[in-house]
């Protein structure tokens, strides 16, 4: 240890306590949470939703690929069908306990149904409320996709959608075209 | 006569009650200045939440601390594990007795003033010892082994660094210490001194950057981990008594006391310490922890050659006028 060595310790020392006294006129950079809301954006993955079509009716045609696919196996549904042949969830229940909110149910949902939006304001004082129903979860909105109807793309004919044509099926397939 | 002796007596236990309170919640509301200091050092709010700029939270955890559960371990040595806090506690709060806040305010003026500051320092390794071996855990028992190691070998230049005010001021005794700063602060001609022993005072009270017996992140929480509620309390509340008492201690030998212009003395006096106060919290925001050996290496390799250097040209200008 020369001296220069110690003499060069001492005064990064006293550098570094007079660049902390310089944070003493700084801007604090502690959000205020519950005083001043966050700004999350779109693509935070929050509070999980079931949307519904532009039309109004229920997205989601009970498929369980969302179920499937959800790695900690929070969410459990049960298909049931209504009189024109359409699936819907009986029951449709995820818990929030469980849930790491990783989003692979929004990217597997082929009709955009399960949405996670930005809002992660789910504290409960009970485990078991923790577990939203069906209720709980749609919303009356369309969520993120405005226009998305799954049936406009899909090539099923569905009797209750027959008001929106079908896009797929209006373009006459052409069969011996290579193009996609 | 006896009427007269029994006011007197009245007004002195007034006057003693009324120190160790203020005191006491003094350094139980520094737990709570330093928080939000801290946060000003870093960017950030300290506590704010509870009452007014979270004025409250000194009650907060006061009741908080007053019901957790105290808990005393199976494998400790009883006695000693509770007697441990108690010594840490009156230790330091001992040497606020000695202390003159003003011409005429202290509890007690005695002729070795500084000394009984010493011993009690001296003492209150005893309290890590306890606490460190009658715990019964392994953590506790490094963590206080290195407290003691530390706190003795910075012990040795604490006095030394002192012992040239002491040769200025030709006395052991607090107030003719303050007497003798009357033209000139000591901390001038006693600058190296005033320097160690700041340091010294540092490591005596375990706070950062010299906070080895506690390292949270390699000894849990040393010597205290074994303590809880009220105990550690104690222990807590202790230390930021020591540090009150370091603060005033240095206010008294190195910055003239209660001397200065314009105001009284008590505000003198109160302004020094709270400055030494806060810049103690400076540090403990800015400097890092450094490794174990390398305090121990810096005790005895520069600063105690400093203290000793330091006495001798004391002792040869004291000589020469
Ligand atoms: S976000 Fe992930 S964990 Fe949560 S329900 Fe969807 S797939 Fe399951
Ligand atoms: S939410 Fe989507 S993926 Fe899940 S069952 Fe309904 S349609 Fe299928």
């Amino acid at each position: 240890m020369s001296i220069q060595y110690i003499i060069l310790a001492i005064f990064t020392q006293i550098r570094s306590i007079f660049l902390t006294m310089k944070h003493m006129f700084a801007k604090r950079e502690t959000r205020l949470y519950p005083d001043h809301s966050v700004y999350l954006s779109p693509r935070y993955r929050g509070r999980i939703v079931l949307t519904k079509n532009p039309d109004g009716k229920e997205r989601c045609v009970a498929c369980n690929l969302c179920s499937v696919v959800c790695p900690v196996s929070c969410i459990s549904l049960q298909k049931s069908q209504n009189k024109f042949g359409r699936w819907f969830p009986l029951f449709f229940r995820i818990n929030f306990s469980r849930c790491i909110f990783c989003g692979l149910c929004e990217e597997a949902c082929p009709t955009a149904a399960i949405q996670l939006i930005p809002d992660f304001e789910l504290s409960d004082f009970n485990r078991k409320d923790l577990v939203y129903k069906k209720n709980d979860l749609s919303i009356l909105g369309t969520g993120k996709y405005h226009n998305y109807n799954f049936y406009e793309k899909t090539g099923v004919y569905n009797q209750i959608d027959t008001s929106t044509k079908n896009s797929a099926h209006s373009i006459p397939v052409n069969i011996k075209d290579l193009l996609p | 006569m006896m009427h007269v002796n029994f006011i007197h007596v009245l007004s002195l236990f007034c006057k003693t009650f009324m120190i160790v309170f203020l005191i006491i919640f003094c350094s139980a509301f520094l737990s709570f200045v330093e928080r939000r200091v801290l946060g000003l050092f870093q960017n950030r709010f300290g506590p704010n939440r509870v009452g007014w700029f979270g004025s409250l939270q000194l009650i907060a955890d006061m009741i908080k601390m007053l019901f957790k559960e105290d808990w005393v371990p199976l494998f400790s040595r009883k006695f000693i594990f509770i007697i441990a806090p108690v010594i840490a506690f009156i230790t330091s709060l001992l040497v606020i007795a000695t202390i003159p806040f003003d011409k005429n305010f202290y509890i007690i003026n005695l002729n070795i003033g500084i000394l009984f500051f010493l011993i009690m320092s001296a003492v209150s390794v005893y309290s890590i010892l306890f606490a460190g071996w009658s715990s019964n855990n392994k953590y506790a028992l490094l963590g206080a082994v290195r407290a003691i190691a530390q706190t003795l070998s910075y012990e040795v230049f604490l006095g030394f660094s002192l012992m040239g005010v002491i040769a200025r001021a030709n006395s052991f005794n607090l107030i003719c210490i303050v007497n003798s700063q009357k033209y000139i602060w000591n901390i001038i001609p006693q600058f190296f001194g005033f320097l160690t022993f700041i340091i010294a005072g540092l490591a005596l009270c375990h706070r950062h950057p010299f906070d080895q017996p506690e390292s949270e992140q390699e000894l849990a929480d040393g010597y205290h981990i074994e303590y809880s509620g009220m105990k550690f309390g104690m222990f807590f509340i202790g230390q930021y008594i020591s540090l009150i008492v370091v603060s005033a201690i240095i206010t008294v030998m190195f910055l003239g006391g209660w001397n200065g212009p314009f105001f009284s003395g008590y505000v003198w006096f109160f302004l020094k310490t709270v400055f030494f106060i806060m810049f103690f919290i400076l540090l403990r925001a800015s400097l890092p922890r450094p490794r174990y050996d390398k305090i121990l290496y810096f005790g005895w390799i520069i600063c105690l050659p400093i203290t000793l250097l330091n006495l001798i040209f004391t002792a040869f200008f004291i000589l020469l006028i």
